[in-house]
């Protein structure tokens, strides 16, 4: 379970990103994060692993409170933390399974992985992995010869590696086409169902986030203003999160859940 | 219909006052030290037929009558390239390391800022004088002085790198929980390594043609045969080793060039 508390963020230009954000997410729920470009919606899931450092406030993962812990700790700490980023941010002049190993770099020594030379478990779990998302057999080409959809599951799979209990997912699906969008949200709620992973997920395209989150809460200038149900994203509150707008196109019907066999083939083939 | 509004692309400096005093004053000063210059064209027409003589006194290069001497100073020349190139590629990683402003805290930076400026201040023959005067002559002080040479490139250079990598890359690697220092190995050293490859070849390059330099305030090398050659009008034997110098600046070129695309 992550907590946060009264969580502020203050950056050095005087810009108040985050204010005194009170938020819970239970084990096994996926969160859509909205709302507009600098709402702080980035400096939120980047103060949980402090790759952004929080002004005040606490934020707690299980027992451990996270803005207290030292470099040493914080390391331990973010082996537990998946994340997967906007642009992918693969090491591009890696192979596809260094980019996926380098998600076990928490766990093995320098010495280690200096060499590659990582435990057979975890050279297992990868292909596992790679298997699961349709990339085993690109396990030795370089990120930069993956297509974007391509790149984001092996993003998936270096998160999952980490065997962690919360996934922070930053705009998935900002760089992709509307279909790999849909294919990357779905893989990222399965496999969260399976592992009984929790999960933030940024994300711009509201309805994606209805689609595929239980959970949505709205942030407005550093502000939760909206903390509810999929359902409950009506034209009133779309305009309290991104201001005034004709909101009835968004916010149809949007159930057409293509069959998940065409789903995952396709997958498997581009 | 609508009145036509005239544009014109905004000038580079905005004040006219500026723009025009700059340009007027830099006309005037050039045709004053064009002016200013002296040309003894009378000298000049004595030297033709010297520069003439001293030309054709190269050919032909003579490769033959001093090999012995030409091929120990290249072979000490290349040496000493090797060498300095290891030796200086390996002092400025740490150094490197330590001047890139978003890796290294803020005295570390400055400590290490502080020694690429000073290794940059001098030119390798300058050093190189300095060393010979601590060191005596040889090729030692050769060394020590293209060694402090490349320290100052190819440290900044390596630093400069760092600052202009991809920084997203660089936080999922430490997302994961990396350690500093497979962070560096993960994240940096993909991102900068082709391009610091490609670099030490370049400065193997530079360390070659600097070795025929230092060479002439002795610092060893076949700077120091082509100096003794000049002293004894050998100039066809001159000739050769400054071909051989071309010929082997050339070979090292057209190979970074393969091993630059190699690596990308």
């Amino acid at each position: 379970m992550l907590r946060l508390n009264k969580l502020t963020k203050q950056y050095k230009t005087g810009d108040l990103a985050l204010k005194d954000v009170d938020l819970e997410i239970p084990n096994g729920q996926v969160l859509a994060l909205i709302g507009p470009s600098g709402a702080g919606k980035s400096t939120l899931i980047r103060c949980v692993n402090r790759l952004v450092e929080p002004t005040s406030g606490t934020a707690h993962l299980g027992e451990v409170e996270l803005t207290s812990l030292s470099q040493g700790q914080l390391r331990k700490v973010r082996r537990r933390i998946g994340m997967i980023f906007q642009e992918y941010a693969l090491v591009e002049r890696l192979t596809v399974m260094e980019n996926v190993l380098s998600g076990r770099l928490g766990y093995v020594s320098f010495w280690r992985s200096y060499f590659r030379k990582f435990p057979q478990s975890d050279i297992d779990e990868a292909f596992r992995l790679l298997e699961r998302v349709g990339l085993d057999h690109m396990a030795d080409k370089r990120a930069d010869e993956l297509s974007g959809g391509q790149r984001q599951r092996v993003g998936i799979c270096r998160a999952l590696i980490q065997n962690p209990e919360l996934l922070l997912v930053d705009e998935p699906t900002a760089s992709l086409d509307p279909k790999t969008s849909r294919q990357i949200m779905r893989l990222i709620r399965e496999l969260c169902q399976e592992r009984n992973l929790s999960a933030i997920i940024n994300i711009h395209d509201v309805l994606l986030a209805q689609m595929f989150a239980e959970r949505i809460v709205g942030l407005q200038l550093g502000e939760i203003v909206y903390d509810g149900p999929p359902d409950g994203m009506t034209p009133d509150v779309l305009t309290q999160i991104y201001g005034e707008e004709d909101w009835e196109a968004t916010i149809e019907k949007v159930e057409d859940e293509d069959d998940e066999d065409g789903a995952v083939a396709s997958v498997a083939a581009d | 219909m609508s009145i036509s509004r005239i544009w014109k692309r905004p000038p580079f400096i905005k004040s006219p006052m500026l723009r025009w005093g700059i340009a007027v004053g830099g006309a005037i000063y050039l045709a004053l030290a064009l002016g200013t210059m002296e040309i003894n064209w009378g000298r000049v027409a004595d030297g033709l037929p010297r520069a003439e003589r001293f030309v054709s006194a190269f050919f032909p290069p003579d490769f033959v009558s001093k090999s012995g001497d030409i091929l120990d100073g290249i072979y000490e020349s290349l040496w000493m390239t090797v060498v300095s190139t290891v030796i200086g590629i390996g002092l400025s990683i740490p150094v490197g390391l330590g001047a890139a402003r978003n890796l290294a805290p803020r005295p570390v930076y400055l400590f290490s800022r502080g020694i690429l400026a000073l290794s940059r201040t001098f030119p390798e023959i300058i050093i190189a004088l300095f060393a010979v005067k601590i060191f005596s002559f040889g090729p030692f002080a050769g060394i020590i002085a293209l060694s402090v040479g490349t320290v100052g490139f190819y440290g900044k250079l390596l630093a400069e790198d760092i600052e202009d990598m991809d920084v997203v890359q660089a936080e999922a690697v430490k997302s994961t929980g990396a350690s500093w220092f497979q962070w560096l190995n993960y994240a940096i050293q993909p991102q900068v390594m082709p391009r610091m490859i490609g670099l030490a070849m370049y400065r193997f390059d530079i360390n070659f043609r600097e070795s025929a330099v230092v060479g002439i305030v002795g610092a060893g090398g076949i700077g120091a045969t082509l100096l003794t050659s000049f002293d004894r009008y050998e100039y066809d034997t001159s000739a050769a080793i400054l071909l051989i110098i071309i010929a082997i600046v050339m070979a090292v070129e057209y190979s970074s060039g393969y091993v630059r695309k190699w690596v990308q």
